[in-house]
């Protein structure tokens, strides 16, 4: 009975998050994980993934590196027969992974989706910066490797220096905006 | 004349890494009669991390953008696949979850805004194919591409979950725009197959691993050139091709251009207006082939 009230509750969770009510009507035909170009790096296939949702495993559905693989190439969504909305499903299990502290440790992928976010909040991407942080802050080395790359890009202007400013007026707006939607507590 | 609010992205503005996107596509409009009025004081939509991280966040974010556009009352175009795709779900979700409308209205009010709701946010693929269309790009045409090959890639968002343009895998709208500047299309079975995203910055590995593939693909089917409709996918075929080459030893020189500079080309335009000096490896062949085929032809 334990494990009944458990699902439902992370049923529940999910089914809150838009685009995440499709989970109920999985049939498990496993379309979904033969189109993922990347179900075979995953801990637990995309199919998988909803299975053990539903039977209510959210630390281990939360933990797992599968959803932090999802390149939202959106090919799972237009061939489920059941109309799941499945590349906003992994969308979703990232968001709560994050909530709930469980972000999978081995893959750098919500460490720079953190990043990236935290620049879109801003207004704008400044590409260099953002890598240059991203690299620094994950692997220094690897930086190094990067140079010949970002040298190229920089040759040709590719990679500016100044990072794109909305208007006073249009910033102060932006956060005031994104401070309400901080207070109203996440999508529901 | 035809008229649309134009959403450059990151990428394409003057600060991002695809300028020559943009300069290509302001070249191309003027040509083609296109009037493009960038949305005042944009911000960046989101992307799809934001949406990972912070979803009402990320549906904010899209919303301030399509209340500014709403207020031009035209449709918005954006370059950008991943825009683009974000625009039409924050319209879709809008429309489909009445409770997160109100928590965006109410978030939109915060900042003096509001969202009604009735901005079409299309692709600037679709504009040129559909609003424009083959015969008029025909009729411009200066310098046809005399059979040049090029494998048309048109990536993932652009065309999945689809918002009602071209097939969701196998499109065909890029494969006519190259036949109709005189070039011919080549088979290319992964032409709507992910190149990575951006996934090349956290796992590298794993996105190289998939650019490699599309470049194997458009080079056995003798592809010439690559054409893409989006900033991302430009960056990692183009700017990491150099990356793929040295993981799996191979020696891929295959010009990756987008899709408005390849217009430009057939249309007369010279490299510099296009921004053909931007893309890393060269296309010099490519203008060769079209410029002087009877020298290339006897050198090749």
């Amino acid at each position: 009975m334990v494990t009944e009230t458990k699902a439902n509750t992370f049923i529940d969770e999910i089914c809150a998050l838009p685009g995440g009510e499709g989970i109920k009507v999985c049939i498990q035909c496993g379309t979904c994980t033969a189109s993922c170009p990347n179900a075979d790096l995953m801990d637990h296939t995309p199919s998988e993934l909803i299975a053990m949702a539903r039977a209510g495993m959210r630390k281990e559905v939360l933990s797992s590196n599968a959803m932090w693989y999802c390149l939202s190439c959106y090919m799972c969504t237009v061939r489920c027969p059941r109309g799941i909305k499945q590349t906003g499903l992994m969308h979703a299990f990232e968001s709560l992974s994050i909530q709930a502290g469980l972000v999978h440790t081995k893959t750098l992928t919500p460490t720079m989706y953190r990043l990236f976010n935290h620049y879109c909040s801003l207004g704008s991407l400044p590409e260099l910066w953002f890598m240059a942080r991203f690299y620094l802050q994950t692997n220094p080395f690897h930086s190094l490797r990067m140079i010949p790359v970002a040298f190229n890009l920089l040759k040709r202007g590719r990679l500016s220096l100044k990072s794109r400013k909305l208007t006073p007026a249009g910033n102060s707006q932006l956060q005031a905006i994104l401070a309400k939607a901080e207070s109203l507590g996440g999508a529901k | 004349m035809k008229y649309y609010t134009y959403f450059p992205g990151c990428s394409c503005s003057s600060e991002g890494g695809a300028k020559a996107y943009d300069w290509s596509i302001q070249a191309v409009s003027k040509v083609l009669d296109i009037e493009l009025k960038e949305l005042d004081d944009w911000n960046c939509c989101g992307s799809t991390p934001s949406g990972s991280v912070d979803e009402l966040g990320a549906f904010c974010l899209a919303s301030r953008d399509l209340a500014l556009a709403e207020k031009t009352g035209l449709d918005m175009v954006t370059p950008c696949s991943a825009c683009y795709v974000i625009f039409n779900r924050t319209n879709t979700y809008l429309k489909q979850y009445p409770h997160l409308k109100a928590q965006v209205d109410e978030s939109l009010a915060a900042g003096d805004l509001k969202y009604q709701g009735t901005v079409k946010a299309r692709h600037m693929l679709d504009i040129i194919t559909t609003d424009i269309g083959y015969d008029a790009i025909k009729s411009r045409v200066k310098k046809p591409l005399n059979g040049l090959k090029v494998a048309p890639y048109y990536g993932c968002q652009v065309v999945r979950p689809g918002f009602g343009f071209d097939h969701t895998e196998n499109p065909q709208s890029l494969d006519k725009l190259v036949a109709s500047l005189g070039g011919e299309p080549t088979t290319f079975p992964l032409k709507t197959r992910c190149c990575g995203g951006s996934l090349i910055i956290s796992e590298e590995g794993l996105a190289l691993d998939l650019t490699h593939k599309l470049l194997e693909s458009a080079a056995s089917n003798g592809a010439e050139c690559l054409v893409t409709v989006c900033p991302l996918c430009q960056t990692n075929l183009d700017a990491y091709q150099s990356r793929v080459n040295r993981k799996f030893k191979t020696n891929y020189k295959l010009p990756v251009l987008f899709f408005t500079q390849l217009m430009g080309i057939a249309f007369g335009l010279d490299g510099k207006t296009l921004g053909l000096n931007k893309n890393i490896v060269s296309s010099n062949e490519v203008m060769e082939r079209v410029y002087n085929p009877i020298s290339y032809m006897t050198t090749h």
